[in-house]
């Protein structure tokens, strides 16, 4: 008897606890995107190391390109997950905040000039600006959302509407292009370092969201919010200054991925840059197995679920899928998703394993 | 209501003065022509900005018109707009529409109250008699010159990299299908050929995904300037050189004024024009239907350049770039 309990703790308990852990998705995931290419083609994993024109080490290869064009997208991915968890919703805002944001950098980089010899201020300014009026945007669907309480897909839907116009309208809708050279090293190289400088700052948001979490009481307020907002505030907490400060650190995320985006191109395009970025934010909240009606969340999980996406939009570029039929491949994985999420599914899953590994040791001990 | 009708006393105020100071050109009447002109939102890309410059500066009351202007990316509302220049009596409609289809009740209704018009830089699936004119590019033209060109280069190999516009827009069936047919005729290389939307990261994605599969390539074709500057940019990451005389040939369209400035440097070859200046055009018919005049042709085909960087000047840039 208490082999067999041994026995299903060891392979059936472990399986059990694994198809619970809600990290299985998005490393179930990224080890089957891994798994598919090595057998399609395993020089998909090659990286080289190569010369800038510059003259510097660059590495490149698939997996370089992967932790490079990620990096917004996790980003967005922190703030995205903390406001559903606190609000049970999602800002659908954040591309077109983006263009903003990318807008002001470039504004402030510019000056009056689209096509200015020098920069006419630091970058570090330019960024700090940005900053602040991406999170103020944030505060505006923050207060939308916590103290007038209208569901943030709605409230958002504002700003979704009109970000690309407002982005246009800072610049008078015309195009700068800062020609000054260290403004690429954010979205490409810093001289000498041969990984993508976007790597670093993802991992940077990253380092301050996990110490957020783990020295303050961010992540405990904002599950308790999410999961109870009565209860959460009967005990002391306040619901709609949380569900708030969410949506201002999701707006600080976007102005860091809308500053490496404007660093990638050294331009703008209003109505392209970012586009539909912000259903991949919420497609990898998702497939860190969040649940997108707000609660408990897992931070690593969801930016997992980011490279995952980009690890299949890389895999598909490279398979030379057309480019128009990506949107519908990601569908098929939110799909196969939210199945597989489903506590229904979920459950019956780890009764079907239970019942082979049961059936097996009944067997054995037969 | 009240916009309608503060814009007919605007309209007959801005009339009667003209009339009275007997500026302007003598037309029939005596006074300003009235054009009513509806195009896209010029925020849409630099070429609709460009186009509604120009409408802008000729259709002005030194020359003799009484302009309105009405924006929509909406075939509905743009509809609505043309309703209102109808009882405005305007005398002709200048119309760039959003969609091809359901202009037919509206125009016809134009045809009644007398007002002319003319169709610019879109074309309608309407009864030609309904319109005076049209004047459009000629999309599979500017892509038969870019390839045209790109044939005169002689390249001991020609390996296309080829991005394309949105699929099924008019631009992008145009370029495309020179290219297209080249590449079948001339046994030429298609090493990737992918829709980057007219988008500038995504034509950086595509571009780098076939550096890293390692194929070669020597021909970036892409069918708008942003999206051969994400192209450029992703070269530029990979240490590829581009340009006249180096490793890549880079080609763009729509002629903006940073893209020439590119080819200024040399650092693209070759960027295709889509000529946004329709109102001369436009001027040059009404000019001769208030005298009376035949048109000839009604759709009109505008003329369009290819730049190539070899022979491009700081004039070009300054004339051609929008």
């Amino acid at each position: 008897m208490s082999d067999r309990y041994i026995k299903e703790k060891g392979a059936a308990g472990f399986f059990k606890s694994l198809f619970r852990h809600q990290i299985f998705i998005p490393i179930a995931a990224l080890l089957l995107l891994a798994i598919f290419n090595l057998i399609v083609d395993p020089s998909f994993f090659k990286i080289t190391l190569g010369y800038s024109s510059d003259g510097y080490p660059v590495l490149s290869g698939n997996l370089m390109t992967i932790i490079d064009y990620g990096s917004e997208l996790a980003i967005l991915a922190i703030g995205m997950t903390l406001v559903t968890a606190a609000s049970g919703g999602q800002d659908i805002s954040v591309g077109a905040a983006i263009a903003i944001s990318g807008s002001v950098v470039l504004r402030v980089l510019c000056g009056t000039d689209s096509r200015p010899e020098v920069l006419q201020a630091p970058i570090i300014v330019a960024f700090l600006i940005s900053c602040v009026v991406a999170m103020l945007f944030g505060a505006f669907n923050g207060t939308l959302v916590a103290y007038f309480k209208i569901q943030p897909m709605v409230a958002t839907l504002i700003l979704f509407t009109a970000g690309r116009s407002i982005a246009a309208w800072i610049n008078n809708n015309e195009l700068p292009i800062v020609s000054d050279k260290t403004f690429t090293y954010f979205g490409g190289f810093i001289p000498g370092v041969p990984i993508p400088t976007p790597f670093f700052i993802a991992l940077l948001c990253m380092a301050v969201i996990a110490l957020a979490l783990k020295f303050t009481n961010l992540g405990l307020y904002v599950q308790s919010v999410g999961i109870n907002e009565k209860s959460s505030r009967l005990n002391g907490l306040n619901p709609q200054m949380i569900k708030f400060m969410t949506y201002v650190i999701l707006g600080l995320c976007v102005a860091v991925a809308g500053f490496i985006k404007v660093s990638r191109l050294s331009s703008i395009n209003y109505s392209v840059i970012a586009k539909d970025i912000e259903m991949d934010a919420i497609l990898a909240v998702a497939l860190g197995g969040n649940a997108l009606s707000g609660g408990k969340f897992n931070m690593t999980a969801s930016i997992l679920g980011a490279y995952v996406i980009q690890f299949l939009t890389t895999t598909l570029y490279k398979m030379e899928v057309q480019s128009a039929a990506l949107s519908a491949y990601k569908a098929i994985v939110v799909i196969a998703l939210v199945v597989l999420s489903a506590p229904v599914v979920r459950e019956k899953l780890t009764d079907l394993w239970k019942k082979i590994t049961g059936g097996k040791a009944a067997k054995s001990q037969a | 209501m009240f916009k309608f009708k503060k814009f007919a006393t605007l309209a007959t105020a801005a009339a009667m003065c003209f009339a009275f100071a007997s500026c302007g050109p003598a037309q029939s009447g005596g006074g300003l022509i009235k054009v009513g002109i509806i195009n896209n939102d010029p925020n849409e890309s630099g070429y609709r900005t460009a186009n509604d410059k120009d409408m802008k500066n000729t259709f002005t009351k030194e020359n003799g018109f009484d302009a309105s202007f009405a924006y929509s990316l909406k075939n509905d509302e743009q509809i609505n707009h043309a309703q209102k220049f109808i009882q405005d009596e305007v005398d002709y409609l200048l119309l760039s529409a959003a969609d091809t289809a359901g202009w037919d009740s509206v125009l016809k209704d134009a045809k009644e109250a007398g007002v002319k018009v003319i169709l610019f830089d879109r074309t309608i699936d309407a009864d030609a008699s309904l319109y005076e004119a049209s004047i459009v590019s000629d999309m599979d033209k500017e892509g038969q010159t870019a390839v045209d060109w790109l044939k005169g280069q002689n390249l001991a190999k020609y390996e296309v990299i080829h991005l394309q516009g949105v699929m099924g827009s008019a631009a992008q069936k145009g370029r495309s299908g020179a290219l297209d047919a080249a590449v079948s005729e001339l046994g030429w290389t298609m090493v990737a050929q992918q829709t980057a939307e007219w988008n500038a990261e995504k034509a950086q994605q595509i571009v780098q995904s076939v550096i890293d599969s390692g194929k070669s390539f020597n021909v970036i074709y892409a069918e708008n300037d942003d999206m051969a500057k994400g192209a450029v940019a992703a070269l530029d990451k990979a240490n590829i050189s581009h340009g006249v005389g180096k490793d890549v040939v880079v080609m763009g369209f729509d002629c903006n004024k940073w893209a020439l400035e590119e080819l200024l440097k040399k650092n693209w070859n070759y960027d295709g024009q889509c000529n946004p200046f329709q109102a001369s055009y436009i001027k040059d018919i009404i000019d001769k239907l208030e005298k009376g005049e035949s048109i000839g042709e009604k759709v009109v085909v505008m003329d369009e350049k290819g730049f190539d960087a070899a022979t491009i000047t700081q004039e070009d840039v300054d004339k051609y770039g929008i």
